[in-house]
């Protein structure tokens, strides 16, 4: 956790001491990404997020309680209450007014106050309060203790206080999302996680269109890595999110590279004939799996990164590409097209046995596993219309996800609740959401270029 | 011992070369103006042939150079020719090249067996459906069925190499079926 939020925060000094100004200008700005909520938001459970009080006169770098909300928001799993429609601005439990909000139908919400206590020093204060229980107990439930009936105020689910830095903030507004997500779903909170992807800027007048940016997970505070003349491909996080691994033509021919994302230092790794592709870290982090054409076709390899050995894993006379790592590293998935079509196939890497895991629909593509190896998640193609698909590893049962258009690139939040992929918006990739069960997806608003090939970091903390 | 003819022979022979050395010959200042103009005319001969040859080089210069001018403009204006139809289409999920591209293929692969110091690379692209790396490999095996036409047609392997560019370098935005169709190409970018 330290390491990580030093190297992030030295980053954000550098660019403050670029452009204070324009940084500050960008932050408020970017306080929430604009997004389009495309459908299920009806199964979302109400919440209440009440703007946290801020004491002081300084200006806050960001705003807390509205980065929390749009987190909550995101996951699909919370619908956060409008602010033209809350009873009251609490900012302690002590302050709500348990029936005003459960007459709202809200049960849960969180609230807190922000104080300037020295220079760029900021004390913050949250707590997320259960309305039911609290309207229950009257805020005063007694409890054994020892023997003892003692007072308790248990429907105050979580009360933390912390001091933060003014480059901070984000990340606390995210960590207080994780808390109040896990506190109220039981599953690990993804927010604190960030996506890479490839951005194409007119092609025309730009002379180095290809980007390969790396934003928060919200795609706020987007950061471009590299910048080229001819396309980037592919790029994906190793486990310990340091570092990327892409694919570059900037040789007028496809490499595989390996970049810190912290000192940006890059290392060329494969330069064969042919196409060098499809990069995929295993879950140790030591091994990278791709796809080499250098002896005729697209053929999986696995690199171990320490000796950069290879190891041919299949031959066969069709595409073999997509290469993914079930969680317990001791397989691939991959997608071939030895069946005819491309469907997706496992290869167990101890045996070498290889089984056809997709039948349904003229393709699928694709493929990634969730971490709890339940699903796997594909771009399927039925009827000519590319969607991103999940099929239940266990009874086979697949699901389609999404109605978008061209919907391609699919990668699984680490927590396993969310997939970003890639979809076609106004004849432009751009990047859209959708929850694992279906139910809850967002797009973006057009951006001023292409977006495409997300990839979810895992767990940053 | 000599016989009677070889002795004939000899008393024959020795009065004619006291003869030829009692008559009075040229001086020698005639001798060596004799010598002079000889030398003089071979140098103008010399000369002469040299002049000629000289010509002749520079005739076969001047038509070297004419041929070789004619053949570089020949080559380039073949070279134009071709350079402005250089794509080949497919169908979806196709790879194969398809008859109405054999004409234009030949005229390329006639031109590179023409001029063995030649070296094309052959560009493979995709529409936008499916997956980048799905395309990355359906774009390398269009470019392959183009550097194999070509081969099979004469080719040499040492003029062609191969590159998929996959879905990345759509030459029409959008997905419409136009813009589908005008994506999936294999493209012979001459070096």
């Amino acid at each position: 956790m330290t390491t990580w939020i030093f190297k992030f925060s030295s980053k954000q000094v550098t660019i403050m001491a670029a452009a204070v100004l324009l940084f500050f200008n960008f932050q408020l700005n970017a306080a929430t990404n604009e997004i389009i909520i495309t459908g299920g938001i009806e199964s979302a459970r109400p919440i209440g997020v009440v703007p946290f009080k801020y004491l002081g006169n300084t200006s806050l770098p960001e705003n807390l309680s509205e980065v929390v909300a749009s987190d909550l928001q995101r996951s699909g799993k919370f619908n956060p209450l409008k602010l033209s429609l809350m009873p009251q601005f609490p900012t302690t439990d002590t302050e709500i007014n348990y029936a005003a909000w459960a007459q709202k139908g809200i049960d849960m919400v969180l609230v807190g106050s922000v104080e300037s206590t020295g220079l760029n020093q900021f004390l913050v204060t949250f707590e997320l309060v259960d309305v039911l229980r609290a309207q229950a107990t009257g805020g005063q439930a007694k409890t054994l203790e020892n023997g003892k009936l003692v007072m308790t105020r248990d429907h105050v689910i979580e009360k933390r206080t912390k001091t933060i830095n003014g480059s901070d903030f984000r990340q606390y507004a995210h960590i207080i999302s994780d808390i109040v997500y896990e506190k109220l779903t039981g599953q690990r909170g993804a927010f604190l996680t960030r996506i890479a992807y490839i951005k194409v800027l007119d092609r025309d007048t730009n002379p180095k269109p290809y980007r390969l940016v790396i934003a928060d997970y919200d795609n706020v505070n987007p950061t471009t890595l590299l910048s080229s003349p001819e396309p980037l491909m592919s790029p994906t996080w190793s486990p310990d999110g340091n570092t990327l691994a892409y694919v570059s033509f900037e040789n007028k021919r496809s490499q595989i590279y390996l970049q810190d994302i912290y000192t940006t230092s890059r290392t060329r790794l494969t330069d064969f004939p042919g196409i060098n592709g499809a990069p995929n870290f295993s879950p140790d982090g030591k091994k990278l799996a791709m796809v080499l054409s250098k002896d005729g076709n697209p053929e999986i390899y696995i690199m171990d990164l320490q000796t950069r050995n290879l190891t041919r894993i299949t031959r066969n006379r069709a595409i073999d590409t997509e290469p993914s790592w079930t969680p317990d590293g001791k397989s691939l998935i991959f997608t071939s097209e030895r069946g005819g079509k491309p469907q997706i196939y496992q290869v167990n890497l101890a045996s070498n046995r290889k089984s056809r895991l997709t039948f349904e629909g003229e393709m699928n593509l694709g493929g990634a596993i969730t971490p709890d190896n339940s699903q796997l998640v594909i771009v399927n193609r039925t009827r000519g219309d590319y969607h991103i698909a999940k099929q239940d590893l266990k009874n086979g049962d697949m699901l389609v996800l999404t109605n978008t258009y061209l919907d391609e690139s699919p990668s699984i939040s680490p927590n396993g609740s969310m997939i970003i992929y890639s979809v076609l918006e106004n004849g432009k990739p751009a990047l859209a959401w959708v929850s694992l069960d279906g139910r809850f997806s967002f797009k973006e608003p057009v951006a001023d270029g292409e977006v495409k090939s997300p990839s979810w970091s895992p767990f940053l903390l | 011992m000599l016989n009677k003819n070889a002795l004939k022979t000899l008393l024959m022979v020795v009065p004619l070369v006291t003869l030829a050395a009692c008559k009075s010959g040229p001086t020698d200042a005639e001798l060596e103006a004799e010598a002079n103009s000889q030398a003089e005319a071979a140098a103008q001969q010399v000369a002469d042939a040299q002049a000629v040859a000289d010509a002749e080089a520079k005739r076969v210069d001047v038509a070297k150079a004419d041929a070789l001018q004619k053949a570089k403009d020949m080559f380039e204006s073949e070279k134009a020719t071709l350079v402005a139809q250089n794509v080949v289409y497919f169908d979806f999920d196709q790879a194969s090249v398809k008859s109405d591209f054999h004409s234009v293929l030949d005229m390329h692969a006639a031109f590179l067996v023409k001029n063995p110091g030649q070296s094309i690379v052959v560009e493979g692209h995709c529409d936008n459906r499916g997956t980048p790396e799905y395309n990355i490999a359906l774009g390398e095996r269009r470019a392959q069925s183009v550097e194999t036409y070509l081969m099979n047609a004469g080719v040499s392997s040492a003029q062609v190499s191969v590159v998929s560019y996959g879905e990345e370098k759509p030459a029409v935005q959008g997905g419409s079926e136009y813009a589908f169709a005008q994506n999936r190409r294999g493209i012979v970018v001459y070096q």
